[in-house]
């Protein structure tokens, strides 16, 4: 059994339809890069996965569950984490009322504030500073410890790289990449492509809130994924490969 | 793509008599406090052209279109419609020349119908009596297909209505230029295929266009010339499948170096 199963999900922003019949699996440990233009509707997916915005239509099942209904606060403790785009840390508490909110919402796990500080040693000098006061960097690595310290099983990553400099991007990925084989599932919005492949196990492209292209990393050029990416590939296939 | 679209450019782009420029930046910088929004563009668009406008969120294509319209200034740089230097005139002065834009978001008078909503446009532009703008606005209506909804409320319409009356009210202001700011987005396929059919016809008489899009299939049916902007300054300018063959229009999207 696939950790979470998407079916026929449907998301709107009133009349705007943003993500269309959208069906996808996620295996246990995958990295899964969601890749797709400007109001394709990843941010919104990502959204309804973390139960932040409900869908007209379609189940999100995880591990066997049907959370579809089961609110935001609530599917933290079923173990689905989002890392939002733009961060949305509590910037008035500090870095470490910031974690221990979170560690207090959600569950009991591996995931502690001292193992947080282990993969971003960069926040342990900020501990008492306000969130708000971090550089942009230290701010993203404080809201991916603040969902990772929830033990989630699914985490979810919208543009971690918005807005930082190059460093700061350095930085975030190689402590993703330090996540990797800790039993976290990981699914991600990327803008820079080859950051994207660099990290993740499979794509799974998106345009205009269907989804257009989805395979292996290895298996996808970066051609094929730009076709998918801009809708200018000469035939697209109705039927999109599931594993 | 449904058979019943026709397969791309022969169809869609007629080749038309162009002249010279209807609308010119002539290096236009724009800032929002410290941030420079707008590098030194410089774009010259020819009567009687439809161009595409593509590049990422935050390029600064809809701060083009603010700046081209009057509705935001340059810290440098100039704007040109017909040959006049049209950078110090206001919005409803640009409008009355014949220069206007849509939003990306509709933004109709809520509480009116949608007649009243472009009869407004009609009556405000040329100074026209009632009677001339009734007409007018009956005109607008009749080409985008909304004489059905005209007693409609507007915040009663779906999205297509929506901008469908978006492009009524501006053409109820008889343009010369007609700015579109992502009209299409958001729409299914055959929605944007009527769409796309009422902004070819506007280019069949004569209207020029320049039309932001982020559906590139969508807008290479119906512009001979993509503009790509990134990071406030024009990557790329030419044909549409060279723009998108591109290796800096491409990495601007997806990241990656430009070979």
């Amino acid at each position: 059994m696939s950790l979470l199963e998407v079916e026929v999900l449907n998301v709107r922003h009133g009349l705007l339809q943003a993500v269309c019949d959208v069906s996808f699996k996620i295996d246990r440990s995958e990295i899964v890069a969601f890749v797709g233009a400007n109001g394709a509707g990843k941010t919104t997916l990502f959204r309804a996965l973390a139960g932040a915005h409900m869908p007209a239509s379609g189940r999100v099942v995880l591990d066997g569950a049907d959370v579809t209904s089961v609110p935001d606060h609530q599917r933290v403790k079923r173990g689905i984490a989002l890392v939002p785009e733009g961060r949305h840390l509590f910037k008035d508490l500090t870095v470490y009322e910031n974690l221990a909110l979170a560690n207090a919402a959600g569950r009991k796990g591996a995931w502690s504030i001292d193992s947080v500080f282990d993969v971003f040693p960069n926040l342990v000098p900020h501990l008492r500073q306000k969130a708000g006061t971090l550089s942009g960097g230290e701010q993203q690595a404080a809201a991916i410890g603040r969902a990772l310290i929830t033990n989630p099983d699914v985490l979810l990553l919208d543009e971690v790289s918005l807005g930082l400099s190059p460093a700061a991007v350095e930085n975030v990925y190689a402590s993703i990449g330090r996540l990797v084989g800790a039993a976290t599932t990981i699914l991600l919005v990327e803008q820079d492509l080859d950051r994207a492949l660099s990290v993740a196990t499979r794509v799974i492209c998106m345009l205009e809130g269907r989804v257009v292209l989805e395979d292996a990393v290895g298996k996808l050029s970066r051609e094929q994924i730009i076709e998918a990416y801009f809708g200018t590939r000469q035939t697209r296939s109705e039927g999109v490969t599931t594993q | 793509m449904t058979a019943a679209v026709a397969d791309n450019n022969e169809v869609g782009v007629s080749p038309r008599l162009v002249s010279g420029p209807a609308l010119a930046a002539c290096d236009v910088s724009v800032s929002f406090g410290a941030s420079r929004v707008l590098n030194g563009v410089s774009l010259e668009v020819r009567t009687g052209e439809l161009v595409g406008i593509i590049g990422p969120n935050g390029a600064g294509k809809t701060t083009l279109f603010g700046t081209l319209v009057g509705a935001l200034r340059p810290v440098t740089g100039a704007v040109l419609f017909e040959g006049t230097d049209v950078t110090h005139q206001s919005m409803a002065q640009r409008c009355r020349r014949g220069l206007v834009r849509t939003h990306q978001i509709p933004r109709p008078f809520n509480g009116m119908t949608v007649f009243e909503n472009v009869f407004v446009a009609a009556v405000n532009t040329h100074g026209l009596s009632r009677k001339e703008a009734y007409q007018r606005a009956l005109d607008a209506l009749s080409h985008t297909d909304m004489l059905g909804v005209a007693n409609r409320r507007a915040e009663e319409l779906g999205l297509l209505d929506r901008k469908r009356l978006e492009l009524s009210r501006t053409l109820a202001t008889e343009p010369k230029v007609l700015l579109l700011d992502e009209i299409g987005g958001g729409l299914s396929e055959g929605e944007s295929m009527e769409l796309l059919a009422m902004i070819r016809a506007l280019s069949d008489r004569g209207i020029t266009i320049v039309w932001i899009e982020h559906m590139v299939p969508l807008l290479r049916k119906a512009a001979a010339r993509f503009v790509c902007l990134h990071q406030g300054k024009i990557i790329a300018d030419g044909k549409p499948d060279e723009v998108m063959a591109n290796p800096m229009v491409t990495s601007a999207y997806l990241g990656g170096s430009v070979q």
